[in-house]
């Protein structure tokens, strides 16, 4: 059993950045940064159709190149478990099963020559018919036995169609969000050193772990001669939480030059068909309520693509099974399986997609029933949770809705669409509602007294730049009674006791109740006073309330939009988000986390699009010239909040996940807040210029 | 084999950097490099010389006896912007600069390479899809594909690709000039009549000779009563190449549009004067009538691509903005 904190000194204070004086210096090394003498590099070659079979690879030329060390394809790759997960199984059979993935790799003594002579090879194929384009009525669509983590795929309570049939107003629209990539700024990268004692990687990863069991399993070896070092992350967004093919075509290269390091970085155009992206999604919701707008039915329906190869089927409706109070309520996911590369996680994965349909939905509700945004949904506030009956540990929805009207001064707010204008401009706002679930998963934590006060405290945590660093010394600093000063903290390397994956906005929650929980141990077993040299490795027990009460975190997006009437081009004039999400550790990498999610929230509102030419299974979006992400031009004044919550259920430190909330239902503000501006309700992310011609 | 050498040379002396140039068919010039560089890594060409040619005397900016600048080829997109002279009488140009890629692009990117950076098509910038730009007689991949940002006007059924520049649309409404060096000496060609249409050579994007160096831009006098505009529409409000741009100057004299100069981009596979509506508006005196004839005079001729046709009524839209917005006193 692990107690609440209760000393407050640390967490909750607005400290700097323990890495941010490194990275400023260039002194934080990342993965490629690594620089082992003799090193040998690798150049992946991709697939040039989405589906068929290699007929024949001539690597002659190639071989023939100064400096290059070898070629690997699936003629002479090693054998993969049958087991593994298929997207990781490469260079297995002549098949290829989407565009871009990675059939082979050069290596060389250095990176031009590996380059040069990847330019060389040649990939003989033979194309066969493929698909890679979405339908809500696709003939291969079918019901997924559960939804990533692992949700049910369908839920139905009550009789929505005759709810739907009665309501007093009634609203059934289909919204539609493209294919997004995570794009961290640092790219997938991989350094792998093997040889008879061990295989060393300095991996890009949200959880070296993973990267360590995944590794083992795939080349049959004890994980304890694997070794996964990634103490600076530049980025991952659910990109790094798991183990990508390119860490596998790396430690195969470096199987064939025992004892030399190879790198491998992905170029942004390797990296988009290799990495993860997130599905596209096509999501019908209807949604009917009395007259005074409480919800008498709520349905959510789905579609959604995985790879041929593999099934990840993104929780898109699962938030809205608890979002809202009504009596009917019927949520559906459909897959199709298609020539794609494998979808994976994405900064908040189902949330972010789903509630920008829900809260859209709401807006269009709220339009219809001529009820202002907010009060229906507070009027829809449930008292339980709608999808298990449990009491919420917390619900600050409420809150986060009165003091985001307060702050961003919508009180007064004349409802109508399309009548506010500055010159050219056309002006409006909108508002939408956020939530993210609170995860604990396992994690363990090694705490050693070093006397005089000073400990040293472990854990195989990652900071992808969340700042896993700083707030996991706060929170050690608390649970020993000491300055976080005293703490010497390491994280970042699979050497050190195993923790979960940074992500599920569960890294904090984790480790930080793995480190309370040997604290507290620690201190328990040596009468408050551990002398030098004593140490506790515990694990980070299971959440004790979790079958008694609901758990998430809740928030409000407040949007200002500005539209040009000449061009159709949407900009942000103001964003304000509030967040309910228990305490906050540490108010500076908090704000962080929430403004960046609002950030990419506003880049997912107007910019962000993976496009693919269906003919040929290719995605034309490539590089950061033509996948747009918010640039500072974009990105306005951008207030984040928080009101103070307690929550004793959730963890020992009160505190939930912020790494993803502040993403989920940003866009659904934006596009609330054009459709108040202009009048016209754009069902398609994202807004851009063509969707809002001939406004006048 | 061995991997075989780019050479590169840093040329001094305007004629040293053609000849080694038009001697040799795998030679290309360098300037900022940043089109060229990220052609070498995705592939889409294989110099076997680079001449380097940003240290040549080409980096000033000098007043012309009588009136106008005349604009080395090496000068920084960021200088020529900020130049006073620029600023003051030829704000189309300073905003069409500014409005192209990013600060840091624009500290390196030149004069001469912005006018020859080359189109932005994703399947010219894609080794494995064919593309006649590419590779002669290969035929197009955008044709039936993903054409949201292909062009209007201008275009043929071997490429309907756009040129990608901001700054060269300022310059087309400025009437600027070209000054070339090549290796049957140099010439002087109007900046509009530069870059080609596809046509069904759409390899080539400008009527230089191998080999031949842009060595000077030229701006005419500026005239002391023209008022001058770009406005660039964009997905994301920097970094983005256009989706349509206008620079357009006029000189109203008694009421009446004494000149009037409009050149818009993203819609076409060069700087694309818009002679048309210009006529419509020559002589007359301006009312919103009048400038969405103008428009659509122009935009008669526009042929949509399938995803591309909204950018013929958002071109419509943006000419009559950028006169409105220029026009405000003579409409009011
Ligand atoms: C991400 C990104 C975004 C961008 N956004 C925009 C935008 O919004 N608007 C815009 O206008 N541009 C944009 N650009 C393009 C940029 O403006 C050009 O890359 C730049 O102007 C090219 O100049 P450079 O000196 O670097 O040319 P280089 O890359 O050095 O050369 C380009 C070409 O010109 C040739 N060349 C160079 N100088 C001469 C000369 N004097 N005589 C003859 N040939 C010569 C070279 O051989 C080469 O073929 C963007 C670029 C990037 C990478
Ligand atoms: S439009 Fe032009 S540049 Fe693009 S693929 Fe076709 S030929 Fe090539």
């Amino acid at each position: 059993m692990t107690d609440q904190l209760t000393r407050r000194a640390a967490v909750g204070e607005d400290r700097r950045r323990a890495d941010g004086r490194l990275k400023v210096l260039g002194q934080a090394r990342y993965a490629f940064e690594q620089l082992p003498a003799g090193a040998a590099y690798l150049v992946p070659l991709l697939a040039p159709v989405a589906r068929g079979r290699i007929t024949a690879i001539d690597a002659a030329a190639a071989l023939a190149v100064d400096g290059v060390l070898g070629v690997l394809t699936h003629e002479n790759a090693p054998a993969l478990p049958e087991h593994a997960r298929p997207p990781l199984r490469i260079l297995q059979s002549p098949d290829i099963t989407h565009r871009g993935q990675f059939v082979g790799g050069v290596l060389a003594d250095t990176p031009e020559a590996a380059a040069r002579a990847a330019g060389l090879v040649r990939v003989e194929v033979d194309a066969a018919a493929h698909d890679t384009a979405l339908a809500w009525d696709h003939p291969d669509a079918y019901v997924p036995d559960t939804v990533n983590p692992d949700y049910p795929a369908v839920t139905e309570d009550g009789d929505v169609d005759g709810a739907l049939a009665s309501a007093a107003h009634a609203v059934d629209v289909t919204y539609r969000t493209p294919m997004h990539h995570n794009h961290p700024m640092e790219p997938h990268t991989t350094v792998v050193t093997w040889s008879d004692a061990g295989v060393e990687l300095h991996e890009s990863t949200q959880h070296p772990h993973g990267v360590r069991a995944t590794v083992a399993e795939l080349f049959g070896l004890d994980p304890e001669t694997v070794r996964v070092v990634a103490p600076y992350v530049g980025g991952g967004f659910g990109g790094k939480g798991q183990l990508h093919a390119h860490a596998v075509l790396a430690c195969m290269a470096a199987q064939t030059v025992p004892g030399r390091p190879v790198k491998l970085a992905l170029t942004r155009r390797q990296l988009v068909p290799n990495a993860g992206h997130r599905t596209p999604t096509i999501q019908r919701v209807r949604l009917g309520a009395e007259a005074d707008g409480r919800l008498v039915a709520i349905e959510h329906d789905v579609a959604e693509h995985t790879s041929r190869i593999t099934e990840f089927a993104e929780q898109t409706a699962v938030a809205t099974r608890m979002m809202y109070a009504a009596g009917a309520r019927r949520t559906r996911h459909r897959l199709v399986a298609l020539d794609v590369p494998a979808p994976s996680w994405m900064r908040a994965p189902g949330e972010t997609p789903g509630m920008y349909a829900l809260e859209s939905a709401l807006d269009e509700l709220a339009c219809a029933a001529g009820i202002d945004p907010i009060e229906l949904r507070v009027r829809n506030e449930p008292e339980t949770d709608p999808s298990s009956g449990k009491p919420f540990s917390s619900r600050g929805l409420v809150a986060c809705l009165r003091e985001g009207a307060e702050r961003f001064g919508w009180a007064g707010r004349d409802p109508e669409p399309g009548v506010r204008r500055d010159g050219r401009w056309l002006v409006g706002s909108g508002v939408a509602a956020a939530t993210y679930p609170v995860y604990r998963q396992s994690a363990t934590a090694r705490v050693r007294a070093f006397g005089g006060g000073r400990f040293g405290v472990t854990i195989a945590a990652a900071d992808i730049g969340t700042g896993a660093w700083t707030v996991l010394a706060q929170i050690a600093a608390d649970a020993l009674g000491v300055a976080v000063e005293d703490i010497e903290l390491r994280i970042g390397d699979s050497a050190l006791p195993p923790a979960s994956v940074a992500g599920g906005s569960s890294g904090t929650t984790t480790w930080g109740t793995a480190i309370v929980t040997a604290a507290q141990k620690l201190l328990a077993e040596h009468d408050g006073d551990p002398p030098a040299g004593a140490e506790v490795t515990a694990d980070a027990p299971p959440n004790p309330h979790a079958d008694d009460v609901a758990m998430h975190a809740f928030g409000a997006h407040f949007a200002e939009v500005r539209v040009d009437s000449d061009t159709g081009e949407a900009r942000v004039a103001r964003m304000l988000g509030v967040f309910a999400a228990g305490r906050i550790v540490n108010p500076r990498t908090a704000r962080s986390q929430f403004m960046g999610g609002m950030t990419m929230g506003l880049g997912m509102a107007l910019h962000e699009a993976t496009i693919l030419d269906h003919r040929h299974g290719a995605i034309v979006t490539p590089d950061l010239a033509e996948y747009h992400v918010a640039s500072h031009a974009d990105v306005p004044a951008l207030e984040v909040h928080w009101i103070d919550e307690e929550d004793p259920y959730v963890n020992p430190m009160g505190s939930k996940g912020i790494g993803e909330i502040g993403i989920v239902g940003a866009a659904a503000a934006i596009g609330n807040a054009v459709h108040h501006a202009t009048g016209r309700r754009v069902r398609e992310l994202p807004i851009t210029p063509d969707k809002l011609l001939g406004l006048g | 084999m061995s991997t075989p050498a780019m050479a590169y040379e840093r040329a001094t002396d305007v004629d040293a950097a053609v000849a080694a140039v038009a001697g040799r068919p795998g030679a290309r010039f360098l300037a900022g490099g940043t089109n060229l560089v990220d052609h070498l890594k995705l592939g889409l060409l294989d110099p076997d010389l680079l001449v380097d040619v940003t240290r040549l005397p080409l980096r000033e900016i000098e007043d012309v006896p009588g009136g106008g600048l005349r604009i080395g080829a090496g000068v920084t997109n960021a200088d020529l912007a900020a130049d006073p002279r620029v600023r003051a009488s030829y704000p189309v140009l300073a905003e069409a600069l500014l409005a192209g890629a990013s600060g840091q692009l624009r500290n390196v990117a030149t004069t001469g390479g912005n006018l020859l950076q080359r189109t932005r098509c994703p399947y010219f910038q894609d080794v494995t899809m064919a593309c006649g730009k590419r590779d002669p007689g290969a035929g197009c991949s955008a044709i039936g594909g993903v054409t949201r940002g292909h062009a209007i006007l201008g275009a043929s059924e071997h490429c309907i690709a756009t040129h990608p520049s901001d700054m060269a649309v300022g310059l087309a409404a400025l009437d600027a000039t070209v000054e070339t060096a090549g290796p049957g000496g140099g010439r002087t060609l109007p900046l509009t009549e530069l870059h080609r249409l596809p046509g069904d050579e759409p390899e080539r994007d400008t009527v230089l000779e191998h080999g031949e160096l842009i060595v000077a831009v030229t701006l005419p006098p500026p005239s002391p009563t023209a008022r001058s505009a770009y406005r660039k529409v964009r997905d994301r409000a920097s970094y983005a190449f256009a989706l349509v741009s206008v620079a357009a100057a006029v000189d109203v004299r008694d009421g009446v549009l004494h000149d009037v100069r409009i050149a818009l981009g993203g819609v076409a596979p060069k700087p694309w004067r818009a002679e048309q509506a210009e006529a419509v508006l020559r002589g007359a005196v301006p009312t919103a009538a009048r400038l969405g004839e103008a428009a659509d005079a122009e935009l008669a001729a526009a042929t949509a691509q399938g995803e591309n046709a909204f950018k013929i009524p958002l071109a419509r839209a943006t000419i009559v903005a950028v006169l409105r917005d220029l026009l405000t006193e003579e409409l009011a």
